[in-house]
C-alpha cells in the first residue's frame, strides 16, 4: 500500500501534516508522537524576530469549533534554526516552516535564512493570518500583493514554496492561480475564517483581540468546497485543511482535490490522532482496492 | 513520564453542592505518575460540542485495597456547558483523560512550613500536596476561602490529616468575614521571626496577586498555580499564556501548560 504523495520536488511518506500554529515547533509532541511518522511537520509561523502575541484570552470555543487570536507569538527564525532544528533533524521530521513577514523584504529574509538551514524541507508562506495588524492577510487579500510576495520569495529559494491562502476573499481560487503563476509549487488552504464572539452579559468580545480565526469541524464543508474549487483551477498540488478530525475527513479532502492535508484543531483534542488517521486511510484503501493514495486525489464523482 | 490518554471509567460522581462535584475516575497509570500540582485534560463529550478538553488539577490520588494508585479524582465547579456535563456524569460513563501534565509544586521539608491558600475551586491541587507533605513532615496549614460556608468542602479531610485550617467566607457564614487573604496577612504578621514559610496558592487571579504581594511583603517564597483558558494542555496552541519575567527581568508570555501551571510568585507579572 503506497501512502506517499508528491508536493513539488518533495515526496512525503504519507499525506498527513500538522497545521501551522496547532503543533508548536513539533518538539512539544516528540514524547508522544513519532514526528518522523508524519508526512511533514509544519511548525508555527516565524517572523525574523521574536513576537509576544496578543494578551489572553486568546481562544474561545464555538459550536464544533474554536476562535483564536494568538497573534503569532514566536521565537523568531534565528532562535528556531539554533534551538529547534537540531532536534527536529535528529528525530527525522520532515520540516515545513511557516514563514511570516510584515514586508516583502522580511518574507524574503526569513526564507533565505531557512533555505540555508539543513533539514528545512519546504516553505509555507503565511499570507493569510487574520489576527495581526500588518503582514499576513494584507498580502493574501489582494491579488497583486499575493503575486508580488510569492514572486519575491520564489527568487529567494529553491525549496518547495507553498503559499497558505485565506478563505476571507470572494474567490480563493483566483488567489491559488496568482500563486501558481508566480512560481508556487503548491498552495495550502484554508487558513481560519475571520469571526467574532461577543458575550451579551458583558457586551465585550470573548477574546482580547476582538476578532479571531474560526477553525474546527464547523468550517469543514466550506473548506472542502474551496479546496474543490482551487484544485480545478490550478495544476500545482493543493494541500487541504479545515476541521479535519477523522480519516473520513482526510479522504473527503483528497477526493475533493487535495494531494495532502493538514490537521490542526483536532490535534488539540486528540494528540494521538495521527496513527488513527493513518490506520483509517489504510482501511479505506483496502476496502476500496486503492493501491496508491495519490490515485484518490480529485476523484470526486461530480 | 509522557502523558497518556485513557478512556477512564467514572467510578463515582459525588455532588458536593448545586455547583461543585468530585468525579472519581479509574486511571491507574495516570494516578501513579501524577505529582501534586499537575493536571489532566478531560473531554467532556465524545462528539464535537463542546469540542475542546477542559483542564483540571488532580484532586486526589485514589488507591485500591493494597494501597496502589488506582485512579484520580477531580474537583469540578459547574461554569459552562463542559463542566455541566461533568456535573451530570454518571458512574459507568467513560471520559477521555489526558495526563499527567504540567510542572508540579516543589515540596518543602521541616523546619519550613507549608501554607496553602485556596479560593473556591482553587482547593483542587491541595489534597495531593497535603499527602505529599506528610511524607516530608512539613507542618501544613490551609487558608481556604469561599463565598459562603456551603462553598467550603473537605474540611474534615484536611483536618484529619493534621492540616491547620484557617477559613474565610465573603458572607461571614464560616470563619473570618471577607477574603481569605486577611487571615493569611494576620498569620504572616504574627509568625515567629525567621520561621520559614512556603506559600502555595490557587484561586482567582486577584487572590493570587494578593498572595504574591503578601509573599513579597513578608519575605516568603511562593508557588502559585495559575488558571487559564487552555486549548490543548501540551504546548501546541499557545492560548494559556501568562506573563513571566525572565532571568534578565524582561516580561514574556509563556505557556502555563508547559512552564506551569505552578509558577514562582516573584516571576509572575500582573496585568
Amino acid at each position: 500500500m503506497d501512502l506517499s504523495v508528491r508536493i513539488g520536488s518533495l515526496v512525503l511518506k504519507n499525506p498527513l501534516m500538522s497545521a501551522s500554529g496547532c503543533f508548536g515547533y513539533g518538539l512539544e509532541y516528540a514524547d508522544i508522537v513519532d514526528l518522523s511518522s508524519l508526512g511533514a511537520v509544519v511548525v508555527k509561523g516565524l517572523f525574523l524576530k521574536e513576537r509576544e502575541g496578543h494578551p489572553p484570552p486568546r481562544i474561545v470555543e464555538t459550536p464544533s469549533g474554536m476562535l483564536n487570536a494568538i497573534g503569532l507569538q514566536g521565537i523568531g527564525v534565528h532562535r528556531f534554526v539554533r534551538e529547534k532544528m537540531p532536534e527536529l533533524r535528529r528525530l527525522g521530521a520532515v520540516v515545513i516552516v511557516n514563514v511570516c513577514g510584515s514586508s516583502i523584504a522580511e518574507y524574503v529574509e526569513v526564507t533565505r535564512i531557512l533555505s540555508d538551514c539543513e533539514g528545512v524541507a519546504a516553505i509555507e508562506l503565511n499570507i493569510s493570518c487574520p489576527n495581526i495588524k500588518e503582514g499576513g492577510i494584507q498580502f493574501g487579500c489582494n491579488l497583486a500583493s499575493t503575486g508580488e510576495v510569492v514572486a519575491a520569495v520564489r527568487r529567494a529559494t529553491t525549496l518547495p514554496l507553498i503559499p497558505k491562502l485565506t478563505p476571507n476573499v470572494t474567490s480563493v481560487s483566483s488567489f491559488a492561480r496568482a500563486a501558481e503563476e508566480n512560481g508556487a509549487d503548491a498552495v495550502s488552504l484554508v487558513n481560519t475564517f475571520l469571526a467574532m464572539v461577543i458575550d451579551p452579559e458583558t457586551r465585550r468580545p470573548a477574546i482580547s483581540n476582538g476578532m479571531g480565526g474560526l477553525s474546527g469541524p464547523a468550517i469543514r464543508p466550506i473548506a472542502v468546497r474551496m479546496v474543490y474549487e482551487c484544485a480545478k483551477q490550478v495544476r500545482i498540488p493543493v494541500i487541504g485543511m479545515g476541521g479535519i478530525s477523522s480519516a473520513r475527513d482526510v479522504l473527503e479532502f483528497m477526493i475533493a482535490g487535495a494531494t495532502a492535508v493538514q490537521v490542526g484543531t483536532a490535534n488539540f483534542v486528540d494528540p494521538f490522532i495521527w496513527s488513527t488517521l493513518q490506520a483509517g486511510i489504510e482501511d479505506y484503501m483496502t476496502r476500496h482496492g486503492v493501491a496508491r493514495v495519490a490515485d484518490l486525489v480529485g476523484t470526486v464523482d461530480f | 513520564m509522557p502523558p497518556l490518554d485513557v478512556p477512564a471509567l467514572v467510578l463515582r460522581n459525588a455532588h458536593l453542592s448545586p455547583d461543585y462535584n468530585v468525579l472519581h475516575l479509574e486511571a491507574p497509570a495516570i494516578a501513579a505518575a501524577s505529582q501534586p500540582g499537575q493536571f489532566v485534560m478531560i473531554r467532556t463529550a465524545a462528539g464535537t460540542d463542546p469540542l475542546l478538553r477542559r483542564p483540571f488539577s488532580v484532586f486526589e490520588v485514589l488507591r485500591d485495597a493494597a494501597g496502589s494508585p488506582s485512579g484520580i479524582s477531580v474537583l469540578c465547579k459547574r461554569i459552562g456547558p463542559g463542566t455541566a456535563r461533568l456535573y451530570d456524569a454518571a458512574a459507568g460513563d467513560r471520559l477521555s483523560v489526558l495526563g499527567p501534565l504540567g510542572k508540579p509544586f516543589s515540596l518543602v521539608s521541616p523546619p519550613a512550613e507549608a501554607w496553602m491558600v485556596a479560593g473556591g475551586v482553587g482547593l483542587a491541587p491541595f489534597a495531593t500536596l497535603t499527602e505529599a507533605l506528610r511524607s516530608t513532615g512539613a507542618p501544613a496549614r490551609l487558608f481556604y476561602g469561599g463565598r459562603t460556608r456551603a462553598d467550603l468542602f473537605y474540611l474534615d479531610w484536611f483536618a484529619s490529616r493534621g492540616v491547620t485550617l484557617d477559613l474565610a467566607t465573603e458572607d461571614g457564614s464560616l470563619g473570618a468575614h471577607g477574603r481569605v487573604t486577611a487571615p493569611l496577612d494576620a498569620a504572616l504578621r504574627g509568625r515567629a521571626a525567621g520561621a520559614p514559610v512556603m506559600l502555595y496558592a490557587c484561586g482567582p487571579e486577584p487572590m493570587l496577586k494578593a498572595v504574591a504581594g503578601l509573599a513579597r511583603t513578608y519575605g516568603c517564597p511562593s508557588q502559585l498555580s495559575t488558571e487559564r483558558i487552555m486549548g490543548c494542555g501540551l504546548g501546541g496552541c499557545y492560548s494559556c499564556v501568562v506573563r513571566v519575567r525572565d532571568a534578565e527581568g524582561t516580561p514574556h508570555f509563556v505557556r502555563s501548560c508547559l512552564n506551569g501551571p505552578v509558577f514562582n510568585g516573584d516571576d509572575l507579572v500582573w496585568e
